[in-house]
């Protein structure tokens, strides 16, 4: 469908640039591409989604990873699957506008590029993770015009809101990158963060298939069959209200916080951690008093206070938006009210009494 | 557009673009923050640099130098992202010579690494003491092998001064005013706190331990430090740790074991010039479930050859206040020392618990543990040995 879609306009093949040489145009890469107001995807790249995505003030994005031809991911139950070297994911920031140029927060996305076009989306940025042989690299490119220009330091722009006022959005440097995606803090090597099985494992409608099969099918993927799936963890979608609350609130948790507030992570220094995996109660926040919150804390005495959100540390830095208290730290200037409202509800039904 | 885009590309790139001119310096500087090779030095002009970013070095062994703590200023008055000042994930960091005001958070974190030297830096709030201003000065956490020397740190809402987590530390030669905490020690191993000026706080220099973080902290020596008047209103955030130290705290220990505390200067600290705590009357705001594998009892803490003058006379906290009334009356103060009296029920005639060898200074035991019944100085208690912990040698330096 996507394929035919995009039939006839396709870049050309993917270039994959040394550490050396990154090119200062996102269109060297061959991977993405504005031609006449629409998006272009190279047909050997491949959209995915995640059950649930980090929140950039509401921008929509258009995820896209692509193998070297004949080579695929090793699937993982556990861990970031292990791409090979010459793999590039991308993930591209944009917004549906109105007609006076201003920036939607609510807007549906399907994740689907044809789904854009320039008189009703404004794309913000691309950043590229390249798996070279060192590593990962990151690298920030800024949309101007018909292209997409390398921006090392990232940058911040004033964006117009439908809803009133302006939007300061963040473009991360490329250290900045780091701050979410050197996962182990202590090696502070980069890693991507949604290629894992929880984060993938989901029904996708580009491919009215669940997306592990997809990628199996098509090859992207080795180590892994359909029967493997069952046994595969998944992330809820947070925004699902059918699923599980706890499974919902843990997921967004997981994937907004968890990079930092893992084991190796840069945020281990505060001992809360809430990525998905079982912790002990206290670490996970429960009754946990701040360790280096400073202000962050809220005047709150615990990270999470069972039955009590509007008592609760956590609550309370995801729904601040002055920089030296809210959490994540970086890359949003917005609340994400429905993300609170969710965790509000969460923490709200938790039993149990701090002492 | 197209000399937008020109710009653009040449404003992000270092390479193929000529010789750009006039570029403003906070943008060479963030970029070479970026594009920095280990060996590199970065240097910072006289002049105030504006910024409304975070700035983050990730490379091992860079060295970044200013022309001194008054003459290149970093200034985040107008910060709009990031959590810090300043924030280093790397080894063999050198920074120097240069002042960071106003951030929105902590002014200078370094989070994982060895080798780490900072000397000459002005971290500060310019409006003086405020719950607005930002947690830390100086940061450093979860470090090997740090040198803090000679720096001044002014109005942090939590410290001025904060090492977390850490280990082999030196603190030498600072200035630390206004802070909630002047000097904050805190979960780390092998510290030497000395020749520091620790005046004007809430609470001169802190040794404490955390729980709910891995690393347990012990060996601290605090000494040759010039602790006055740290009598400053507390204006932490409340719920944060420090925001139970009492205004007119000199020299705090909370829950930390073997800390030797010598050859210090105290003064006119006016809840008492020196106090000992456990975790259960560290006025932590609540009450707080410990952990198992906490220790909330100080233990072996040395104090000796101190120079005493003054404080005790205006507790910062109520209760304090009342005992204070008391046992001393109104006018009255309290003695250089005083300890919550709580102790591991499990060796409840352990003696090495604090040792004191003072000319004149005399150690109050609040027993806070019974609720104040019978608070005492019995200085025959604290007559056990000074056993001394060996020098911390920084390796390399």
């Amino acid at each position: 469908m996507l394929v035919l879609a995009l039939a006839g306009c396709q870049p050309d093949s993917v270039r994959v640039h040394e550490p050396d040489a990154y090119p200062e145009r996102l269109s060297a890469w061959g991977l993405v591409q504005l031609n006449g107001g629409e998006l272009n995807l190279n047909t050997k790249t491949t959209v995915y989604q995640l059950n649930t995505g980090l929140f950039s003030d509401y921008a929509l994005k258009l995820r896209t990873v692509y193998l070297p031809g004949g080579t695929q991911a090793s699937y993982d139950p556990d861990n970031v699957f292990n791409l090979p070297v010459g793999s590039i994911i991308s993930k591209t920031f944009l917004y549906a506008k109105d007609e006076s140029e201003r920036i939607l927060t609510q807007a549906s996305w399907r994740s689907d590029p044809a789904d854009f076009n320039t008189k009703t989306h404004r794309l913000m940025e691309t950043r590229l993770l390249v798996r070279q042989s060192h590593g990962w690299d990151a690298l920030p490119y800024i949309w101007n015009g018909n292209d997409a220009y390398l921006s090392i330091t990232g940058g911040l722009e004033q964006v117009p809101l439908a809803s009133g006022g302006v939007l300061n959005y963040l473009i991360p440097s490329k250290n900045q990158c780091a701050s979410c995606h050197a996962t182990d803090h202590t090696s502070g090597a980069l890693q991507p963060i949604g290629i894992r099985a929880r984060h993938l494992n989901r029904e996708v409608s580009l491919y009215g298939m669940n997306q592990l099969d997809y990628w199996q099918q098509t090859g992207l993927l080795h180590g892994f069959t359909p029967a493997q799936r069952e046994a595969a963890p998944a992330n809820a979608v947070w925004g699902e209200d059918n699923a599980d609350l706890a499974h919902r609130a843990r997921s967004y948790l997981d994937i907004n916080c968890g990079h930092c507030h893992n084991e190796r992570g840069a945020a281990d220094t505060s001992g809360l951690l809430l990525d998905y995996a079982d912790h002990p109660m206290g670490a996970m926040g429960y009754c946990k008093p701040p360790i280096a919150a400073g202000r962050g804390s809220g005047g709150f005495l615990y990270s999470i206070v069972p039955g009590q959100a509007d008592q609760s540390i956590l609550s309370f830095r995801m729904a601040t938006t002055d920089p030296g208290m809210m959490m994540p730290e970086l890359g949003r200037s917005l609340v994400h009210d429905e993300a609170v409202a969710l965790v509000h509800a969460w923490i709200d039904q938790l039993s149990g009494e701090c002492k | 557009m197209t000399k937008a885009i020109i710009t653009l590309t040449c404003l992000t790139l270092a390479v193929g673009c000529g010789q750009p001119v006039d570029r403003p310096f906070e943008e060479t500087f963030r970029e070479a923050l970026e594009l920095a090779k280990p060996g590199d030095v970065i240097d910072i002009p006289t002049g105030t640099f504006s910024f409304q970013r975070s700035l983050v070095l990730n490379t091992d062994g860079v060295t970044i130098r200013g022309q001194g703590m008054d003459a290149s200023v970093l200034s985040f008055a107008n910060q709009v992202a990031g959590a810090e000042g300043l924030s280093v994930n790397a080894s063999d960091f050198v920074i120097e010579d240069l002042a960071i005001e106003d951030t929105v958070g902590d002014a200078l974190k370094v989070n994982e690494g060895r080798n780490i030297t900072i000397r000459r830096v002005r971290t500060e709030w310019t409006n003086g003491p405020s719950v607005d201003n930002g947690a830390y000065g100086i940061y450093p956490v979860q470090t090997t092998n740090v040198l803090i020397e000679d720096n001044v740190a002014i109005a942090a809402s939590d410290a001025g001064i904060y090492v977390g987590q850490s280990e082999n530390i030196v603190v030498r030669g600072n200035r630390a005013e206004y802070n909630v905490a002047g000097i904050e020690v805190e979960n780390s191993v092998s510290a030497d706190v000395y020749n520091n000026v620790a005046n004007n706080n809430t609470g001169g220099i802190l040794v404490f331990n955390m729980p709910m973080i891995p690393k347990k902290g012990f060996a601290t020596r605090v000494y040759d430090n010039e602790v006055h008047a740290n009598n400053t209103g507390n204006f932490a955030a409340p719920g944060t740790a420090v925001s139970g130290v009492p205004a007119g705290s000199g020299i705090l220990i909370n829950s930390n074991d073997q800390v030797e505390v010598f050859n210090n200067s105290l003064a006119d600290n006016n809840t008492a010039n020196i106090l000992v705590s456990s975790y259960f009357s560290a006025n932590y705001a609540g009450q707080r479930e410990l952990a198992a594998e906490f220790d909330p009892y100080p233990e072996q803490i040395m104090i000796y050859d101190n120079t005493f003058n003054g404080g005790g006379s205006a507790p910062g906290v109520d209760y304090l206040v009342q005992l204070r009334d008391a046992i001393y009356g109104p006018d009255g103060a309290f003695p250089d020392i005083i300890w919550d009296g709580i102790v591991n029920p499990e060796k409840p005639d352990h003696v090495d618990i604090i040792c004191v060898r003072e000319e004149r200074a005399e150690l109050l035991s609040l027993d806070t543990g019974n609720e104040f019944a019978n608070p005492s100085v019995d200085m025959a208690r604290h007559a056990c040995p000074i056993q001394q912990l060996p020098p911390v040698v920084l390796s390399g330096r």
